[in-house]
């Protein structure tokens, strides 16, 4: 059972308290996009084995979504961070560079 | 025979003897006994039946990792089957009964299944489904029927109660043996809050029993060091059951089951979070794989010592000792000295043992180097040993008589805590044994380590050194939670014994004939034996994950304990590949099976799930209501009346609500606020209509999808003001819809202002059916609501008898129909007026199923019945709610895929039997020929169907191939039976279809 802190509210909680909402940073697809396009954003979801960003939300408190960034393997927290960002804050990157050199997440590095 | 001796026993209190009883029988031991322990002093050798041979079974350990001893315990609500008699300790009128056996103990008829051993091999119940069908049902499936579980399930509702505890500690140490009670010493030098985990009832493990008496003293100073620090809290009875994430760790408290009165909560779950985990678990003695190890009467040489030390009792007068290592060589040396006989020690190591060796022999005890045991005599009890030379394929050199065997295969760190979580493993080839490879532990959320092992557990077996590991990991904690410590003071001083090293033996002898090996036990529990893993092994079966399952080796409830290591050398040497190669099998929580009630708590009964009630739900109560879930809410199904059934009510409700007036208690449906300036372009996105060109004062029926196109609720709208929507969800959906939109809101359109407020319970809501509807109204103080002054779909504010109301001209029914929103606290009152206003009208209240019926008889779809998860609003005739003019709402992109505009979608239609009769719920329509399996060939299925009492026979809708183009075509649904109906295809309306009623 994972331990988040809310990035919102602040509160350092059990994983029993959130909620988990898959895969961070998804771009949706809408009327005008390919099939393909629209498929990869419906259904193809990254899966590693290692380091990864997910979308969380905070729902027996303030109720907020908000993302994470974990090592699946590992299961290290290295940080938690806003909902209202199409890409992970760029302290936290430099974070994970450090801990995890030669990382890799969709064209993230 | 085993018997209590006069002395010896340091955990009994023998001046306070116990009555309890066995098969029965009553037997007489002693406080600080455990069931195994009486049992065993009252000459009960004998357990249980083996699960798939049902041969005869006695103890093996003297812990946790029983295999054969579970036994019934307690009668009645305190009846729990599978108890470990080695881990229970008795009271005064404890009912143990032995299991898996019939019709008694001593005779078993399923020990037949022994002598068919050959038909049984591994892989059994696999291969057993590839046989002809008749073997199955008149030959295995007795069988497997009459063996199938262990134990029998209790019959009685669990007359005792269980609690959670929610615990927070830097450092928690599992274990209260030496290496326990000495990393906890360290680890609170520092000032760290530490918890310690003793599964049993007392602190200082196997030091008690195989060390110096006189250090049980220094043990206590050290128990009474740790009791006296305000940081320090220790648990006995508690086992570290499971570690998880992050430092979360189960411990399962047991408060009663060893006392006479059961006061209070029988097990407490400890909810741990800490910082650091120290497991000090100690090891585990493994068996010898030889021909009748499983003879009751063989026994670990731990264990054979335990009883001794432990509990004065004596397994056998008569102790042969078998063993690969310098540790049993103990067992027969405190045999000896409690005067009991050991007539002879068989090492399989060439080289024998070191001091403990001398020491045996100096006692007068024969010590047969290079040997083991061929096999071992006697069914229902040892009688002898048939001894070999360990190298050869068992050819017998001598035999020897005896009543008991302490057999030992070395020992295995007990790692499974360490492994919970994640934590990985090395073979030692020194040692023979997995222990934890420091360098890959459990992390945290901080990345870092947050499990050490300790002691023997962590693989360092020399006792001097155990001491100074256990404050290293202890001390290794306390820093790493910020609190570190110093090096405890007065530790007692230990000395190594200067053992020669444990040789592995996998077998015994080591090229042991088919014979002797198919009587050579690994998994005891289980029934696996040597030849069924490499039976396996031979078979195919490489991994030891798939070898685990097709021989279920490992998969009993004791999860392998003793059998583990055994099977996997086996495997290892069948498939000629290192033991660390093959690898282990996963460790799971917990490490011995907890208790059902444990784990739910105080979640049981009434308070396992709150229920929501409405504000008139106790008037329901008090007039027949006969209530259905509905989400957590309790609706009303119907309300019965004197001499009615259910069939009758509904009937009942739904013509007087027709003809006159009904009403419905609405207040469970979802009521979700969405305001702000960009109000009305978030509803367009949420819904497939348009939705902000509605009118305030207006409402609107509207369709929700998933982004899949998938429709998922449906409701009506009604615009408050211009920057104002109510949002009416289904009763299931509220929660569900509330959290859709914010999800939306927050994390794709998160700079739109809007805000959603879900403000379900603040209203209590009462629809108001039928005919006289309007007159009740207005008896109630309503002024201008004529058809023309508050026409449908529309929403006026009136006072009703004294309440401010908001009143919504809106149906699910057909009828004229007003839903009448008041704040929650006000709406037992309106209620109450509106039965008094429509007496003179005869008014009913109706329930959920007379809702269904008169919303089916109007062809309105029902979420959740017209629905599935797979069917878009297109399939239900619904296009004329789904916007064209919008860009974008959510579903659209979906709905615009091949798949969703096929042309053979099943789409809705009414569905009327030729013969009036109603059709079975979920029916499908047959088709010409058949599919790829064989199957008949479909063409549409029921999806509501009902008796309507308005039209007095059976309507339904359902979804049909091309259904909308074949109005007035008869197709056939089938039945169970096989036989079919035949069912014309209809409008999806039935009733009114020209709306004249809701006017
Ligand atoms: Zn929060």
């Amino acid at each position: 059972m994972l331990i988040l802190t809310c990035p919102y509210c602040g509160v350092t909680s059990e994983e029993t308290e959130f909620h988990g909402g898959g895969e961070a940073h998804l771009k949706r697809e809408g009327p005008g996009s390919d099939d393909q396009a629209f498929e990869g954003y419906l259904f193809h979801r990254e899966n590693p084995y290692g380091v990864h960003f997910e979308r969380w939300r905070h729902v027996y408190g303030c109720g907020k979504w908000f993302h994470a960034a974990r090592d699946t393997q590992t299961l290290e927290v290295f940080g938690t961070y806003s909902a209202q960002v199409t890409t992970p804050p760029e302290d936290l990157l430099a974070v994970i560079r450090d801990k995890r050199p030669g990382w890799q997440w969709r064209d993230l590095a | 025979m085993s018997t209590r001796l006069n002395t010896g026993g340091h955990r009994i209190d023998r001046s306070a003897p116990v009555t309890f009883s066995f098969n029965g029988k009553t037997l007489k031991g002693y406080r600080g006994d455990t069931l195994a322990s009486a049992l065993l002093a009252n000459d009960q050798m004998m357990l249980g039946r083996s699960f798939k041979y049902h041969r005869p079974r006695g103890l093996v350990a003297s812990g946790a990792e029983e295999p054969n001893a579970l036994l019934g315990v307690g009668e009645d609500g305190r009846f729990e089957p599978n108890q470990r008699a080695t881990t229970q300790e008795v009271f005064n009128g404890l009912v143990s009964t032995s299991q898996n056996h019939w019709p008694s103990l001593e005779f078993d008829i399923g020990e037949i299944n022994s002598k068919l051993s050959r038909f049984f091999p591994a892989g059994f119940y696999y291969k057993t489904f590839m046989w002809p069908r008749s073997f199955w049902k008149h030959v295995f499936e007795p069988v497997i029927r009459q063996s199938a579980g262990l134990g029998k399930a209790p019959q009685d509702a669990d007359a005792d109660t269980y609690e959670h505890y929610y615990h927070f500690c830097d450092v928690l140490v599992i274990g209260g043996g030496i290496a326990g009670l000495a990393a906890a010493l360290a680890a609170a030098s520092g000032g760290a809050k530490v918890t310690l985990l003793e599964q049993g009832p007392m602190l200082g493990g196997r030091t008690l029993v195989d060390e110096d008496p006189a250090l049980a003293a220094e043990i206590a100073g050290m128990v009474a060091t740790l009791q006296a620090m305000e940081n320090v809290r220790i648990l006995t009875r508690c086992m570290g059951a499971g570690v998880y994430d992050h430092g979360y760790v189960l411990g399962y408290e047991r408060l009663t089951d060893h006392l006479d009165a059961k006061d209070g909560p029988r097990h407490r779950l400890w909810r741990i979070r800490a910082g650091q985990v120290v497991t000090a678990t100690g090891a585990i003695e493994r068996p010898l794989s030889f021909a009748g190890n499983d003879v009751p009467g063989v026994m670990l040489a731990s264990a054979v010592r335990d009883y001794l030390v432990d509990y004065g009792v004596s397994v056998g007068d008569r102790t042969v000792v078998v063993t690969n290592n310098d540790d049993a060589y103990l067992t027969a040396i405190k045999l000896v000295e409690a005067g009991l006989t050991v007539p002879a020690i068989l090492d399989a190591r060439e080289g024998g043992a070191g001091a403990l060796g001398t020491l045996a022999e100096a006692k007068g005890i024969r010590v047969l180097k290079g040997h083991g045991i061929a096999k071992v005599k006697g069914r229902k009890r040892v009688t002898g040993v048939a001894v070999c030379r360990q190298t050869g394929e068992g050819a017998v050199t001598e035999e020897i008589a005896c009543d008991a065997v302490a057999m030992s295969g070395g020992w295995s760190p007990v790692v499974h805590l360490w492994s919970h979580c994640g934590g990985k493993l090395l073979w030692d080839t020194d040692q023979a044994m997995f222990r934890p490879d420091a360098t890959r532990p459990p992390r945290g959320s901080d990345g870092e380590a947050f499990v050490r092992v300790a002691g023997i557990a962590n693989g360092v077996m020399d006792l001097d050194a155990v001491l100074d590991d256990a404050v290293a990991q202890g001390l290794a904690a306390a820093q790493a939670v910020g609190q570190a410590g110093t090096t405890p003071a007065d530790l007692p001083a230990l000395t190594a014994r200067d053992d020669r090293p444990t040789e592995p033996v996998w077998l015994m002898p080591a090229s042991a004939k088919r014979d002797l090996r198919a009587k050579a036990w690994l998994d005891y529990q289980n029934d696996v034996k040597v030849t069924d893993v490499q039976l396996a092994a031979q078979e195919g079966y490489e991994s030891v994950e798939h070898a685990k399952r097709y021989t279920t080796l490992g998969m009993a409830t004791d999860q392998g304990k003793l059998s583990n290591i055994n099977g996997l050398a086996i495997l290892s040497g069948a498939l000629d590949t290192p033991i660390p190669q093959v690898g282990t099998t996963t460790f799971r929580p917990p490490y011995t099976p907890i208790s059902m009630g444990s784990i739910a708590g105080e979640a049981r009964g009434e308070t396992f799930q709150p229920l929501r009630r409405t504000p008139m739900h106790a008037w329901h109560e008090a007039n027949g209501a006969v209530f259905e879930p509905v989400g957590h809410w309790r609706r009303p199904y119907t309300y019965l009346r004197a001499g009615e059934d259910k069939h009758a009510a509904v009937e009942r409700e739904i013509i007087q609500t027709r003809n006159a007036l009904g009403l419905l208690d609405a207040s469970t449906l979802g009521k979700l606020i969405v305001k702000g300036p960009d109000a009305g372009r978030f509803m367009d996105m949420m819904y497939t209509n348009m939705m902000s060109n509605l009118k305030p004062g207006k409402c609107r029926y509207g369709l929700m999808c998933s982004e899949n196109g998938f429709l998922m609720d449906d409701g009506v709208v009604a615009k408050w003001d211009e920057d104002t929507y109510l949002c009416h969800t289904t009763t299931g959906g509220a929660d569900r819809i509330h959290a859709h939109m914010e999800e939306w809101l927050q994390t794709e359109w998160w700079d739109w202002d809007v805000w959603v407020v879900n403000a379900t319970e603040q209203y209590g809501q009462i629809a108001v059916v039928g005919p006289q509807a309007r007159t009740v109204l207005e008896k109630l103080g309503a002024t201008g609501v004529s058809n023309e002054d508050f026409p449908f779909m529309t929403f006026q504010d009136h006072v009703l008898a004294g309440i401010q109301a908001r009143v919504y001209r809106i149906s699910f029914s057909g009828e004229l129909s007003y839903e009448i929103a008041v704040p929650a606290g006000q709406a037992l009152a309106l209620w109450q007026a509106l039965l008094d206003a429509g007496a003179e009208f005869n008014v009913m209240p109706y329930g959920t199923e007379a809702l269904h019926v008169m919303r089916a008889e109007k062809g309105f779809i029902m979420i959740g019945d017209e629905t599935d998860g797979t069917v878009i609003p297109q399939d239900l005739g619904l296009n004329w709610a789904i916007s064209k003019k919008k860009e974008d709402f959510i579903g659209k992109r979906a709905q615009l895929r091949d798949d969703m505009a096929r042309p053979d979608r099943w789409k809705l239609v009414g569905l009327e039997t030729l013969n009036g009769s109603t059709l079975p719920d979920g029916a499908y329509a047959v088709a010409a020929g058949t599919n790829a399996n064989g199957q008949r060939n479909v063409e549409g299925r029921v999806t509501s169907t009902y008796h309507s009492p308005t039209l007095r026979r059976g309507i339904a809708m359902g979804l049909v191939l091309n259904g909308p183009d074949r109005m007035g075509e008869t197709i056939q649904f089938n039945k169970v039976d096989g036989t079919t109906i035949p069912t014309k295809i209809v409008d999806p309306v039935f009733y009114d279809k020209e709306g004249t009623k809701n006017v």
